[in-house]
């Protein structure tokens, strides 16, 4: 039987609205790093490790298990919608940066992305709370407590806002 | 990019939905939060022409309360379940457990749905939703028909679900008066080694009846254990505990894997079933 192996979707790529036409095939993180958007990474690709965490209507998704598709009608958050430059950083990546909560910055851009989801959802999370939304996120350089600082820290410096 | 050329059907009716899998047969997959099915997808184990994606069909989404059970639909997340107001009320052992499947990203896309359509057997919600007598409610051409979830789950990877068939929801009865449900588990990687589940009520200090023990994650599917010989034995009875400890490792069948050896898992599986009852018995195991 032939079929159609594509799909016309309108979604908001990090703010603004596109309509693609996109293979079924293709995972978001494709689409994405297609777009020139490499924040996030291809690393275990099996939704463990977290490298490919954007936001899909404000919750954290493995792009890398997210078919492109699923953009139709909804709206993607990547790192790179945030601060640029030293002046207009996200309360996140300022407190990442001061608390060196990166070594390799591989894992970086997942990391922010959780934590900013995290911080939409509860804007006071206890330690436990970080931790928690944390553990599917992995990073080989730190030992996580300065990302669990960086976190709290970014979420007194919104409330204070 | 997966290996798969398919076609992506978003039905937006039950009938569509139930039409598309009579239609396209074994050629079309059910797709929701595609936390298993794609990974299963991408590594080539499976492979379809077509995707059936529920998550428009409004019927088959949300969660809520009525004739003294949880209705929770086909494509509500492991999320919205953690978070939902009247799951927490009423049935806050379940909260709690879809508080710890996988992790934030796989909560957020993934079912419950899902998960037991799947049926992997390295799962959390198995073994709790046996041990509360949750039934998964069927949707076919012939309208619906009800299993409980103890005889939906066939085996690793296999269930009951017919070929024209879809789940459109499960419902969980709310505890009656006095009875509590706990979970406890043990995991060292994405997936529990070994998860217990109990249900059963606590008056005095003492266990009043045979409480439900159902082990996951160790065998194919959920091992219940028998425990009638914890009637009237006092909540810390340690020899009571032991026995029914005794009762859970002989009960299950564990092979070596990559969560631990079968002698591991046994081991785990007498010390979480006495965790799990002590925990009926304390305040958090509601």
């Amino acid at each position: 039987m032939s079929h159609d192996t594509a799909t016309t979707i309108t979604g908001r790529i990090n703010g603004r609205e596109q309509t693609l036409r996109v293979d079924n095939a293709t995972l978001l993180l494709d689409l994405l790093r297609d777009l020139g958007l490499t924040g996030a990474k291809p690393s275990c690709e099996m939704e463990v490790c977290g490298a490919c965490t954007v936001q899909l209507d404000g919750l954290p998704v493995s792009a890398c298990t997210t078919l492109a598709a699923e953009l139709d009608g909804r709206s993607v958050e990547t790192v790179e919608h945030l601060g640029a430059t030293e002046e207009d950083l996200h309360p996140v990546q300022r407190a990442f940066l001061e608390r060196s909560a990166l070594q390799c910055g591989f894992c970086t851009p997942g990391m922010i992305m959780t934590a900013k989801a995290l911080l939409e959802q509860q804007p006071d999370p206890t330690r436990e709370d970080v931790a928690h939304w944390l553990e599917g996120s992995i990073c080989r350089c730190t030992g996580y407590e300065s990302i669990v600082d960086a976190v709290l820290d970014a979420a007194e410096a919104m409330a204070n806002a | 990019m997966l290996a798969s050329q398919f076609e992506l059907h978003r039905p937006e009716s039950v009938e569509d939905a139930v039409a598309l899998r009579m239609q396209l047969g074994d050629a079309a997959a059910l797709y929701a939060g595609g936390t298993e099915l794609l990974l299963a997808m991408k590594l080539g184990v499976l492979d379809y022409d077509h995707l059936i994606d529920l998550k428009r069909v409004a019927a088959l989404g949300g969660i809520g309360e009525r004739d003294g059970a949880v209705r929770i639909g086909a494509t509500a997340t492991h999320r919205e379940i953690e978070t939902d107001a009247a799951v927490n009320a009423a049935l806050p052992a379940l909260a709690a457990l879809e508080r710890h499947v996988a992790n934030v990203r796989v909560r957020a896309a993934g079912t419950l749905a899902g998960n037991l359509a799947f049926a992997e057997p390295h799962a959390d919600p198995p073994a709790l939703l046996v041990a509360l007598g949750a039934r998964v409610e069927l949707a076919g051409p012939g309208g619906t028909r009800e299993l409980p979830v103890e005889d939906f789950i066939a085996g690793p990877y296999e269930t009951e679900l017919g070929e024209d068939e879809l789940i459109a929801a499960i419902t969980v009865p709310v505890l009656a008066p006095g009875v509590r449900a706990a979970y406890r588990k043990f995991q060292v990687l994405e997936r529990p080694a070994v998860g217990v589940a109990a249900v059963g009520r606590v008056e005095g200090g003492a266990f009043a009846d045979a409480p439900a023990v159902v082990v996951g994650a160790v065998d194919e599917q959920p091992v219940r254990v028998p425990a009638e010989e914890l009637v009237g034995a006092a909540c810390d009875d340690a020899g009571a505990l032991e026995r029914l400890a005794a009762a859970a490792r002989e009960a299950v069948e564990p092979v070596d894997d990559l969560s631990g050896s079968a002698e591991y898992k046994r081991h785990l599986t007498g010390v979480l079933a006495k965790r799990v009852l002590t925990a009926l018995t304390e305040e958090e195991g509601r």
